[in-house]
């Protein structure tokens, strides 16, 4: 389980997160959904130690984050997969070694980490796209590559940043499915950062919207659909 | 007055902090040959290999000016074998490591904050960091490797270059025999002249992937921020330069 308690975080004289607190139950998608700047994203670089807290605490299995040692930090991260908002593949290396790199650095046989890689692109639908670089690549295959590099490691959580932001319709629902396929037979937590409705609708098991760096509503799609607050029907309808 | 000399003392103790981690970090990198051992080569080929053009061309017009200059100094004071001397001396301790370091300040500096200014802020660092690799083993280590193992490579060629390039004006375009000229060379040359460019230039190396590294990695904002990050290795990079000249010549002279 993931657990945000009381956390604050500031950037400058900007507070992001005012005393967030969430939890992310195991086994389910949580989205966190919310307008631009709300600290959907700082939220979710909490969970693996890429910001740390300026108040609260932030636990992961149990484990405060912040106060990890370097190698359990590691280890943390060995077991959370993190998709980025614009798939941060690395531009110098190809495909394949984008899924390959966090597998090599477990220090498996290279027959081990060539046939993960094959099984990875495989499940995104780009078993034949190893030899590419990112330059070659669309935006929706990009996202589909970060997905693969993701799920590469078996991880127990996967994060996702704005994973449908800047695709086409389509594509979006692609990348959707392609969420709900991965946790299904994954088994993972997935955690979706979002401000796409539609995407929320279809990945969701709890939605939680961000709002003044605070949750201001949580509940299960349908709860989040039928209810009444104002500010969470605003954002739904998509209403100025 | 108390309030902003007490936000001066916290944003140094923030810098030194700061500076100290990534210190501490880097060093640590180093035991983690498996992460930074297989990029090295191919950073010796981008950092060292591909300035070689720059230093040589850099190296010809030292060595065409210097040559020029001295016989211009010495003109019916000294004898003109001296040029041999001058060229070879001043070459080989200060101007062959000090300009090459300047050029490559430029380009190995440059180049290495522009690209892990980009992989920061397209969120390539942050990946790495997900996917559990040591971005200073992985990124900074075999960058600052390459680099002082390449400067004294190309430094030396520089060198090699500035001599045969003051070699062929002295003889060309000044009343000078080559035998005169390496008279002069062979007169004054003493070990320590090679050897003292080359760990000047090694340093140099060091300190450029070093501060080229800083930058980039502390890269904030988009592209506006990349070009800060360069503009500030470069600056950083010469400024270093200066200093380490300085030091060497003070504690090897």
């Amino acid at each position: 389980m993931i657990r945000f308690t009381d956390v604050s975080k500031s950037f400058g004289a900007k507070r992001v997160l005012d005393h967030f607190s969430l939890e992310i139950p195991t086994g389910q998608t949580t989205v966190l959904l919310g307008y631009s700047g709300t600290g959907k994203s700082v939220a979710l670089k909490h969970i693996v130690g890429l910001l740390e807290p300026d108040e609260g605490i932030v636990e992961v299995d149990g484990q405060i984050v912040p106060e990890l040692s370097r190698d359990d930090l590691v280890r943390l991260r060995s077991s959370i997969g993190y998709v980025f908002q614009f798939a941060a593949l690395f531009d110098s290396l190809s495909v394949f070694d984008n899924v390959a790199l966090g597998l090599r650095q477990q220090r498996r046989s290279e027959a081990d980490v060539a046939a993960r890689v094959a099984a990875s692109l495989e499940r995104v639908g780009l078993a034949d796209q190893g030899d590419r670089f990112p330059s070659e690549l669309s935006g929706g295959m990009r996202k589909r590559v970060g997905i693969a590099r993701a799920i590469a490691l078996e991880p127990r959580y996967i994060l996702y940043d704005e994973p449908t932001t800047g695709l086409d319709p389509v594509t979006s629902a692609v990348i959707d499915e392609l969420m709900v396929r991965t946790k299904r037979d994954l088994g993972v937590t997935g955690v979706v950062v979002t401000h796409d409705m539609r995407s929320a609708f279809a990945v969701a098991d709890r939605i939680a919207m961000l709002y003044q760096g605070r949750v201001h509503a949580v509940g299960t799609v349908d709860e989040i659909r039928r209810t009444d607050d104002p500010v969470v029907r605003q954002f739904i309808e998509g209403r100025p | 007055m108390t309030d902003r000399l007490n936000r001066i003392g916290v944003a140094q103790l923030g810098f030194i902090r700061r500076t100290g981690r990534w210190a501490a970090d880097a060093w640590r990198a180093l035991g983690l040959p498996r992460i930074w051992a297989p990029q090295v080569i191919p950073q010796m080929r981008r950092l060292g290999v591909d300035s070689i053009p720059i230093a040589l061309f850099l190296a010809v017009f030292t060595g065409i000016v210097l040559a020029l200059l001295a016989s211009y100094i010495f003109t019916g004071a000294v004898p003109l074998y001296f040029v041999g001397a001058l060229v070879a001396k001043t070459i080989m301790m200060e101007l062959g490591p000090v300009l090459t370091g300047m050029a490559l300040a430029g380009r190995v500096g440059a180049n290495i904050a522009a690209e892990l200014g980009t992989m920061k802020v397209t969120e390539q660092v942050d990946a790495l960091e997900t996917l559990a690799v040591d971005v200073h083993a992985y990124l900074v280590v075999p960058r600052t490797i390459a680099a002082t193992v390449m400067f004294p490579v190309v430094t030396a060629m520089a060198i090699a270059v500035g001599v045969v390039s003051g070699w062929i004006t002295a003889t060309n375009l000044l009343d000078l025999s080559t035998q005169e000229f390496f008279k002069g060379v062979r007169q004054f040359y003493q070990f320590k002249d090679a050897w003292f460019g080359l760990v000047k230039s090694a340093s140099f190396g060091c300190a450029i992937a070093i501060m080229g590294s800083l930058t980039g990695l502390r890269t904030q904002g988009g592209a506006e921020g990349v070009g800060r990050s360069t503009t500030r290795a470069v600056v950083l990079g010469c400024e270093a330069i200066l200093v380490l000249d300085a030091f060497w010549a003070l504690v090897l002279l």
